[in-house]
């Protein structure tokens, strides 16, 4: 662990701060991640449809498997074409 | 051998404070186990437990406890205490100076009559920071951050913004401690307030800054003066973020600094490849962003930007040039070392592979010095005009001075503004009707910036353009380097 001093004013605080919630989610494509654990998919089906009926656009996407982090290409894929992201945790 | 720990307190007697890796040390070890015998005496032994001998009066000081707690500059040193309170102390190795202080009159017989000594452990530059923050505390003041252990530094800095989109040295108090050893400016002084935000700025927090840019202490002053340069109303660094044109301050160094921070002049000196000119500007514009909040994207507004504004630090060749420097053009002593902050885009090439006399090469230059910005403006901004060694050879060889040079310059950027009216030959963009008639000069008197630098082969200068002048805008504004 490395402890560093901070560079900046200090004016915010020193923890990152989180994304902005979005106001709505009407018009937003959110992401779907099942992390591969058996029945995610039931429950990011029943998900899709409550946030399908909220206007939001739902991409799918699913780890390789659950036990390893998701690969760097499937995250820039979330980030870059989803506005927000729920990672299923199901077991 | 005895440890005792963490003491800063001296036993009553005679004190030696020794290592082995010292000549003059190894050379006195017969003369402290002599006087083991007739005195009170104890040795402590900076890098080897059993040195001079392996003996209840050596103690070992291998974490340098007891060396840095009594300011031990030089091994040997030897201590006279009385009640616990030094008295008066002794260093290196004089054969009088050791008689008269111990009242041993035969002491060290056969031994040279003087050795200097060694640097003590607990000065090395690379062992005396830790110490510091070991034995000393700190008084530094600014917010712990600390990592998490699965974070990478680098990317923990990333993060939470700290970068100018190259990595950064991540700042550990160790490495502020050591920068901090570059000025004699305490840790807590006020150095300017820091645009756009107007945030005080510590010395504390420009070595932050300063380590994360990859600068070395001996550096730092230069930052300091930089800094201070680019936060004063003349230089105007909150427009400068906030226009739309692609501008950021560029800096150039005179002076004897140059040398001893090994600056490049040379080959590539608008480039790359050289740490000092690479990681001091960068420092202040990370001082910019970090402490002042002037983020791309936020005030920092430029529509396209430009590669400078990672920071740009000319040296100037002052030794290869027949004239003045720029800083001594600027109201400075050819000995004063100083940095000037100006305003402006990147360099742009001046290409002039055959002219050989002076009229033509003048012409040439003018003719490019003309567009600069745009050939429809004239007297809003300044200029920089980089001239390489080749470039300026055909005007010394000539036998114009600086001056010479500067006058037939004035007479050849001298523009009808007929020319450049709005509207004249079909181009909209251009000067106001009201100046119909009239002969203008590209830039106002001072505009425009001289300053020699480059590789000994090759007919190209550099025209680096500004931005808005005078109190609208950005003047240059220089500072002299002090530590």
């Amino acid at each position: 662990m490395t402890t560093v001093l901070d560079p900046t004013s200090e004016a915010k605080p020193a923890d990152r701060e989180k994304t902005t919630r979005p106001e709505s989610l009407a018009g937003l494509t959110v992401g779907l991640l099942d992390i591969k654990k058996p029945r995610g998919d039931v429950f990011l089906d029943h998900i899709e449809g409550r946030l399908t009926a909220l206007g939001a656009k739902v991409n799918r996407y699913a780890k390789p498997t659950f036990a390893k982090p998701a690969p760097v290409d499937l995250r820039h894929e979330i980030a870059a074409s989803c506005d927000a992201v729920i990672e299923a945790l199901a077991d | 051998m005895t440890e005792i720990s963490g003491a800063a307190m001296l036993p009553d007697g005679l004190v030696a404070v020794v290592k082995r890796d010292c000549e003059t040390c190894v050379t006195v070890s017969p003369v402290l186990e002599a006087l083991a015998k007739t005195a009170e005496l104890t040795v402590f032994t900076q890098d080897d437990a059993t040195f001079p001998v392996d003996a209840d009066w050596v103690i070992d000081d291998t974490d340098l406890s007891v060396s840095w707690h009594n300011d031990i500059e030089t091994v040997p040193t030897l201590i006279r205490v009385n009640d616990g309170v030094e008295v008066e102390r002794i260093v290196g190795w004089s054969v009088d100076q050791w008689r008269t202080f111990t009242g041993d009159g035969s002491l060290g017989e056969g031994l040279p009559e003087f050795r200097p000594g060694c640097g003590s452990l607990s000065v090395d530059p690379t062992i005396a920071p830790g110490l510091a923050i070991a034995f000393g505390g700190t008084s530094l003041t600014a917010r712990r951050v600390e990592f998490a252990s699965l974070e990478d530094d680098l990317e923990a800095m990333y993060d939470r913004g700290w970068t100018d989109g190259l990595p950064v040295v991540p700042p550990t108090e160790e490495r502020v401690m050591r920068m901090l050893e570059g000025t004699t400016r305490e840790a807590g002084d006020i150095v300017t307030i820091v645009p756009p935000n107007l945030h005080e700025v510590t010395v504390e927090k420009v070595a932050i800054n300063a380590v994360m840019a990859g600068c070395k202490p001996e550096y730092f002053p230069v930052v300091l003066a930089a800094l201070e340069a680019v936060c004063t109303d003349e230089f105007n660094m909150h427009g400068v973020l906030a226009t739309t044109m692609a501008v950021g301050p560029v800096f150039v160094v005179n002076g004897p600094i140059r040398k001893e921070l090994a600056m490049n002049s040379g080959i590539n000196a608008l480039g790359h490849g050289t740490r000092a000119n690479a990681t001091i500007p960068r420092a202040v514009q990370l001082i910019v962003r970090n402490v002042g909040g002037g983020y791309p994207g936020g005030v920092d507004r430029s529509t396209q930007g430009n590669p400078s504004k990672l920071g740009l630090m000319i040296a100037e060749d002052e030794e290869g040039s027949p004239w003045t420097s720029y800083s001594e053009d600027r109201g400075f002593d050819a000995g004063v070392s100083t940095v000037t902050a100006f305003c402006s885009e990147g360099p742009h090439t001046i290409v002039d592979q055959i002219s050989r006399t002076p009229e033509s090469l003048a012409k040439s230059l003018a003719a490019s010095l003309l567009s600069s910005n745009s050939p429809r403006m004239v007297m809003g901004m300044d200029a920089m005009l980089v001239l390489s060694p080749e470039h300026i050879a055909r005007f010394a060889d000539a036998g114009w001075t600086k001056a010479r040079f500067r006058e037939e310059l004035d007479s050849l950027l001298a523009v009808e503004a007929d020319t450049i009216i709005r509207g004249a030959d079909g181009i909209e963009e251009g000067m106001p009707e009201a100046f119909a008639g009239h002969t203008l000069p590209k830039f106002r008197p001072g505009g425009l910036q001289i300053v020699h630098a480059g590789g000994p082969a090759g007919l190209f200068s550099s025209i680096l353009s500004g931005w808005l002048t005078g109190e609208m805008g950005s003047v240059p504004v220089t500072r002299e380097i002090t530590a």
